[in-house]
């Protein structure tokens, strides 16, 4: 059977400790994984600026090419994984089994990886602010006359990957070309897409010695937190408020975005439904920026109704079907607690789901074999009170909220994409200075659809490095 | 274990625990208890009967006046459970002591205790092994229940400089001249003062320590083999499983040649671990399966027959050095592993 080995700073390690990565349906192995333990990357972590150090033989340019390069590595080639190697179809497939996530959407995240390769050039460009890469590379520089010094604030940042949702992999793809190192802990049930990235970094000539790759447990996130002097955690709410306020972590959760539909706008509401269902249904409804909520202040009823139609026929699919959209659940009893959760918010007066009677009340949580899938699920709230107007759930899942368009921007709580289809100016005015929402777009924009020359959750380039004042003199 | 029940159960020399037990159950276990398998008459040792007071009722009549100890075990939150002690760790660590090789732990060497403190019986326990064996130990101070708190509430940068602060107190001791060669550690520390040291350009070999002690349930075979390979410069470890309640399991030698598994025995007649079924602790699993760890304690200062533990682990034949059966692969109980918190022991 495959194995996937501890990598510490480019060498293979084999642990005494096993894990199994399994097929979501039928249990069968797929891969052995050693298991790292937290002594390890502490000790390892002595050489962290040694990453740095390698990656600063390179130019940035050189590196922004080298990925660029891998990003094709990634999707064409077949690559060393662990003891053996695998071709890109053979990813996905993998991919799929462990994770429950349907072959087409992990070819879909695939592409969304390879692009932010290939365009890593405008993605840094735009993530600096137009800065010279020189002056991050040499820590000081002057443009505009004006004299500029950024001082990187850790040789390498750590990632606590999760398991259930691959498209997050985008976010640590620029850290190499800053010429800052990897220290990965993988999600157990994917441990593909580190490794394949880590092996086409190398096939494209990024230094072994830049990456280390941990799986394990928990105390191995934990000893990746506490040996990293930066840090992104991937996790549920408590996972972001532990971590809130802390320079050194950047947490990445729920992201409970929304589209909200201006007065103005929201008797023309059925030509947006396309953007509505889109945002909701993309990628499973897995992603942060999937639409957890649309709120208006008058037609909520139909819209409700009108998204519950589309998502009627939305049946499991097996994970190779071409037509397979929904992701499984993988880990026992979340599927049933997440359907209990609903159920029992739904006691709530004013709050329905809508989606239902459309599919002749078949149950929404379906259970094939290991595996559980929950059914798309709209649901319609009166008022903006209740409960389950500001819940996220990793599947196709809304609520439909009826709130009058002055209280909607405090009502809809932290937000990390808000999609606000409306003209009016005022409202507009607002939601530009509103500090709880995130990436904003105004106009009918799909949540889902991002910019890459755009920060997300915070400028990385900001994470990593600090602006600082700087002067020399003569001696 | 006649003996031990007899002392227990006689109402000259017996505690008022096991002796109103005896009034209420309507038997007496003097006359009906002649083998090791009839204890299973008692049932399960419940947990609860250890936490709360009065703590006399635990004190044998026939040991009465003798200087009494406490100790205590748990207790992050909420009473602890907690045992009556005379000699009893003494003894246990006396017979411990013919485990350790000389070469490592020589006699008359001084000893540092780099371990929990407070209400528990390591920390006398470990500090009368290097009595007994000649020596002086070092202590420093450790509160693992804060540890545990601070670990919950996510401190990560008070628990690290706490961290920082117990070591900080080992490196000061060890460099004071001394001449300590002698330590108990648990796995955590172990890993805190090896990378401190090398930090420093030294290692614990060259710290003068020869012979280190440890425990704990992250004492998998994994990191057993990753201290030997890359913290332990040599210095020689054994590790030890064992608590508060039961005393200690030593274990049989571990390295490449067995994949560095661990496989601990309890300090029988004193002390028996049996490996039993999760869903019915009077029955062992067979050897090489995995089952809860049930303790059972005879001694004449404490008796707690059929006590389920909040490990689990697999059932390990007699070997040359025990001629009993053992427990490998120790790890949190399923049942209670993500409620288990494992702090610094």
């Amino acid at each position: 059977m495959l194995h996937l080995p501890v990598l510490r700073w480019g060498q293979p390690y084999e642990s005494l400790d096993i894990d199994q990565v399994v097929h979501f349906a039928t249990g069968e192995p797929i891969a052995k994984v050693s298991r790292a333990n937290g002594g390890l990357i502490q000790r390892d972590a002595r050489k962290a600026p040694r990453a740095r150090a390698v990656l600063r033989e390179f130019s940035i340019d050189d590196l922004i090419t080298r990925v660029g390069n891998a990003g094709d590595f990634y999707m064409n080639a077949t690559l060393p994984m662990g003891d053996r190697t695998q071709t890109p179809d053979e990813f996905v497939r993998a991919q799929s089994a462990s994770t429950g996530l349907p072959e087409r959407l992990a070819r879909a995240n695939m592409q969304k990886n390879a692009f932010v390769l290939t365009e890593m050039r405008n993605i840094l460009a735009s993530l600096t602010r137009g800065l010279s890469f020189d002056i991050l590379s040499r820590g000081h520089g002057e443009e505009r006359g004006v004299p500029l010094s950024y001082q990187v604030q850790s040789p390498v940042v750590g990632l606590v990957l999760p398991s259930n949702s691959p498209g997050v992999h985008t976010l640590w793809l620029p850290i190499i070309p800053l010429q800052v190192g990897l220290v990965l802990k993988p999600g157990p049930q994917e441990p593909w897409t580190p490794f394949r990235m880590t092996e086409a970094f190398f096939q494209a000539g990024i230094p072994r010695e830049a990456v280390s790759i941990y799986p394990g447990e928990g105390d191995v996130g934990a000893a990746v937190l506490e040996n990293c002097g930066r840090t992104m955690i991937f996790g549920g709410t408590p996972t972001v408020d532990r971590y809130r306020g802390n320079p050194k972590v950047q947490a990445h959760g729920p992201g409970f975005s929304k589209i909200v539909i201006g007065d103005d706008q929201v008797d023309r509401w059925e030509r947006h439904l396309d953007v509505m269902v889109d945002s909701v249904f993309a990628n499973s409804g897995r992603g942060c920026i999937n639409a957890s909520g649309i709120w208006a202040s008058r037609h909520t009823r139909d819209i409700a109704e009108a998204i519950a139609r589309r998502f009627a026929a939305v049946r499991p699919l097996p994970p190779e079907h071409a037509d397979a959209s929904l992701a499984a659940f993988t880990v026992p009893g979340v599927a049933d607690a997440i359907s209990t959760s609903i159920d029992a918010d739904l006691q709530t007066p004013g709050v329905t789901d809508v989606t239902s009677k459309h599919r002749d009340n078949e149950p929404r949580l379906v259970k094939q074999g290991r595996a559980d899938y929950l059914l798309p699920t709209v649901v319609h709230c009166d008022s903006p009170e209740a409960a389950i107007a500001r819940k996220e759930y990793m599947f196709p899942f809304v609520t439909v909220v009826e709130c009058p368009e002055a209280k909607m921007i405090d009502a809809i709580g932290p937000t990390l994409v808000c999609s606000a289809i409306t003209c009016n100016t005022e409202l507009r005015r607002k939601l530009l200075d509103a500090v709880n929402i995130d990436r904003l777009n105004l106009g009918p924009v799909r949540t889902t659809q991002l910019n890459w020359l755009q920060p997300h959750e915070g400028n990385l380039i900001d994470f990593l490095f600090r602006a600082r004042a700087f002067q020399t003199a003569e001696l | 274990m006649r003996e031990v029940i007899d002392w227990h159960f006689d109402p000259a020399s017996g505690c008022p625990f096991w002796l109103e037990f005896a009034q209420k159950s309507g038997w007496d276990p003097r006359r009906e208890i002649r083998t090791f398998t009839d204890l299973k008459r008692f049932g399960e040792f419940q947990d609860e009967w250890l936490r709360g007071g009065p703590v006399q009722r635990w004190i044998p009549k026939g040991l009465a006046g003798e200087p009494v100890f406490v100790f205590e075990t748990g207790g992050t939150t909420g009473v602890p459970k907690t045992r009556v002690a005379c000699d009893d760790f003494r003894i246990d660590y006396e017979l411990f002591s013919t485990t350790l090789p000389d070469e490592y732990f020589p006699k008359g060497s001084n000893w540092l205790m780099l371990g929990p403190s407070g209400p528990r019986r390591l920390r006398l326990a470990v500090e009368h092994l290097a009595q007994y064996r000649g020596g002086i130990c070092f202590c420093v101070d450790l509160d693992p229940r804060w540890v545990i708190k601070l670990i919950k509430k996510g401190w990560s940068e008070h628990l690290q400089a706490y961290k920082d602060h117990v070591i900080d107190q080992a490196v000061t001791i060890l460099r004071a001249g001394h001449d300590i060669r002698c330590m108990f550690t648990t796995p955590k520390l172990l890993e805190a003062l090896a990378v401190r040291l090398e930090s420093m350009g030294t290692t614990i070999r060259q710290a003068g320590i020869t012979g280190i002690f440890s425990g704990g349930t992250e004492f998998t075979p994994q990191w057993n083999r990753f201290a030997h390979e890359e913290l332990l410069d040599g210095a020689y470890m054994t590790p030890t499983y064992g608590n508060t309640l039961m005393g200690l399991a030593a274990s049989a030698p571990s390295g490449p040649h067995n994949q560095y598994k661990i496989a601990y025995y309890a300090p029988q007649p004193r002390a028996v671990i049996e490996v039993v079924e999760f869903d019915d602790q009077n029955r062992l699993v067979d050897y090489g399966q995995t089952g809860r760890v049930k303790l059972t304690t005879l001694t004449k200062e404490f008796f707690m027959p059929g006590f389920l533990e909040r490990d689990e682990g697999e059932r390990e034949p007699a070997c040359d050095r025990f001629a009993w059966d053992g427990i490998s692969g120790v790890r949190p109980y399923r049942g209670f592993a993500s409620t288990t918190t494992v702090g610094v022991y």
